[in-house]
């Protein structure tokens, strides 16, 4: 930790700053140790490893006892903020609370100790659950099938994006090179459709942030293969002129491909395939109470018409009779993935659309639209924000008006870390300057969103008045402000104490 | 400020370079402040053959990346492999150390057909052109 990103002690205004807690290099005192595995001779065990693959000296680790290995690791995670101690507002991250009960699922033995490669007799209730699993998720997609091969939400994109590819290629319609993506996307559809070996070409968002007509028909060619759009949008907002756009898509000869990594905000309200998409995907642990990022592998379904069905990853659950077997079909773009996709993850998503049914369901994205549309009310006139009407899940905000005071979105998100919350999303979607996305979702009380609203509304009364003090925020974390530009420019990726 | 120099909606910038029938490309000085400090600079392969309007390099920033445009159609002839070590130069000196490649132009008469200086300070001010 370099003295450029701490402040210790003073953090001004009589605030004293939490101090950083120490790496476990910077704590290691020699000799120290965790366990002392009971009788186990460390000769006799190195006794049997070939001498030319032996350490010369022992590995550079930290030596700690147990005890402070787990107060170090106990203080870090009191100096973070994750959903379970703070209002976690993300934006597009749909940062919703995961019922506890959830992680019991995992820990069922007989799917946890399962491995990967016992064959299907050996694996018929694991293929049961998973075939359960495509087919609720089919349903709530009004989709005819879907796999759950895809490791992320991304990684479902280019899963879509080799169907649709595969589709065109049996087809033999060799012409259909380019994929439409809206400015407002997220940034992982331009990123999927390249690797997908398309030539991406960006649609113009109009003035009320959705999709141009105009500017979609424009873009529209022999060439298209397929348009994605993200519903609703990464503005918060649904798209008005959806059903044009379909019809529009599908007379030019295209797929048409849905993000659907905003389910949250529809599940059980609409189905992608009654409005007319192809291919849509999902990621699960926005939505059926899976792990983010960090907390365990991902997992992003796609599903799919009947006709792209030929097309799915390989390999593809069949159920004959009351028995389970796994086939690769010979049009199937192929594996994915290792075995069936990450499991353990897609039975919680599992055991949450089966917990709550098919009206639950449908609640959740209820109350997600309710929380969002409450606290943009809360927070009218506070700074402008995006999109006329009622919002989606999540709406945007933009601190424009606050570079007259020299500050910007992000000098607002650490104030509001002093305020006892995650921040909101900045900078993003990219088409709104300075953007705060905020995003309460649907696990949050009245209370909460209340409260939020009035700290907000605070913030950037005081951004407006003392706009000088805002540039110190954050003063109750024990980093300040990280030096971004070095860091990226000029990255120091070793601990310097492990050298 | 060069009279030569012509700029598009997408905050790119294009002037004729040194070498016969090369024209050299940036990004203006409001793109730079807008994309913030400059940590990433891709650029494209010489040789490689760009239309109009299509993708040729991007730049990131601690913000977000950006895609910078081709302003007009042709071949990359150059590029400006320092601010690859030297991101920075891009803020710095946005019109001149900060170049990003050359392109030969297929039609070079097309470059008058761009928003000259006084075009794009008018775009600016009524807020229009995007990334």
């Amino acid at each position: 930790m370099s003295k450029a990103m701490t402040e210790n002690g003073n953090a001004g205004e009589g605030i004293k700053r939490p101090p950083m807690e120490p790496t476990l290099w910077e704590k290691s005192r020699p000799g120290a140790r965790g366990v002392l595995p009971p009788g186990v001779d460390p000769d006799t065990v190195t006794g049997r490893i070939p001498k030319e693959l032996l350490r010369g000296a022992p590995p550079p680790l930290p030596e700690l006892s147990e005890l402070e290995v787990v107060r170090h690791f106990t203080r870090l995670s009191h100096l973070s903020r994750g959903v379970d101690t703070h209002f976690y507002p993300l934006g597009s991250c749909t940062m919703k609370y995961n019922p506890k009960v959830m992680d019991r699922i995992p820990e069922i033995p007989g799917f946890r100790d399962l491995h990967p490669r016992t064959d299907e007799e050996g694996m018929q209730g694991l293929l049961e659950a998973l075939s359960l699993c495509e087919e609720s998720l089919g349903a709530l997609l009004g989709m005819e099938a879907v796999t759950l091969a895809p490791a992320a939400g991304a990684h479902g994109e280019l899963a879509g994006i080799l169907i649709a590819r595969q589709y065109f290629d049996a087809k033999g319609d060799r012409e259909r090179t380019e994929i439409l993506i809206p400015d407002s996307a997220h940034g992982t559809n331009p990123a999927s459709a390249a690797m997908g070996g398309f030539t991406v070409r960006v649609v113009a968002s109009g003035s009320d942030g959705g999709v141009d007509l105009s500017a979609l028909e424009k873009a529209l060619s022999p060439r298209t293969a397929m348009v994605m759009m993200t519903v609703p949008n990464t503005l918060g907002l649904f798209e008005k002129n959806i059903s044009t756009m379909v019809e529009k898509v599908h007379q030019s000869g295209a797929l048409l491909y849905m993000d659907g990594a905003n389910f949250n905000a529809f599940m059980g309200v609409l189905r992608p395939g009654d409005l007319g998409f192809d291919i849509v995907h999902i990621n699960t642990h926005k939505t059926l109470a899976t792990p983010h990022g960090g907390g365990g592998p991902g997992s992003g379904p796609v599903g799919v018409r009947k006709t792209l069905e030929p097309f799915l990853p390989s390999p593809r659950i069949r159920k004959e009779g009351g028995r389970f077997r796994l086939e690769s079909p010979a049009t199937s773009i192929g594996p994915l993935r290792s075995f069936l996709g990450s499991t353990l993850v897609l039975l919680r998503a599992l055991g949450y659309m089966k917990m709550l049914g098919g009206e639950g369901l449908r609640q959740v994205a209820v109350h997600a639209l309710l929380n969002a549309n409450y606290l943009r009310a809360l927070l009218d006139g506070v700074l402008p924000r995006t999109g006329e009407g009622l919002c989606a899940h999540e709406f945007v905000l933009s601190a424009r008006d606050l570079a007259s005071r020299g500050l910007h979105a992000s000098d607002l998100a650490k104030e509001i870390l002093d305020a006892g919350y995650y921040a909101p999303t900045i900078s993003f979607p990219l088409i709104v300057p300075e953007a705060l996305m905020i995003e309460p979702t649907e696990t949050e009380s009245k209370e909460t969103l209340d409260k939020f609203a009035r700290d907000f509304r605070t913030i950037v009364e005081k951004a407006m008045n003392a706009p000088d003090s805002v540039k110190k925020a954050p003063r109750l974390t024990p980093v300040a402000r990280p030096d971004e530009v070095g860091a990226a420019r000029d990255p120091v990726l070793t601990d310097p104490g492990s050298l | 400020m060069s009279s030569e120099r012509r700029y598009t909606p997408t905050h790119e910038w294009i002037e004729p370079a040194s070498s016969p029938g090369a024209m050299k490309v940036g990004i203006t000085d409001f793109a730079q402040k807008e994309i913030t400090d400059v940590v990433f600079v891709e650029l494209p392969k010489i040789g490689k053959k760009v239309e109009k309007g299509g993708e040729v390099a991007i730049i990131e920033s601690v913000k977000a990346a950006f895609s910078i445009y081709a302003p007009l159609g042709g071949e990359v002839v150059a590029v400006n492999d320092k601010i690859e070590s030297d991101p920075g130069l891009v803020n710095e000196d946005p019109y001149g150390k900060g170049w990003l490649f050359e392109l030969k132009v297929a039609d070079p008469t097309l470059l008058t057909e761009l928003p000259d200086e006084g075009a794009y300070q008018k775009l600016l001010l009524s807020g229009g052109g995007g990334h």
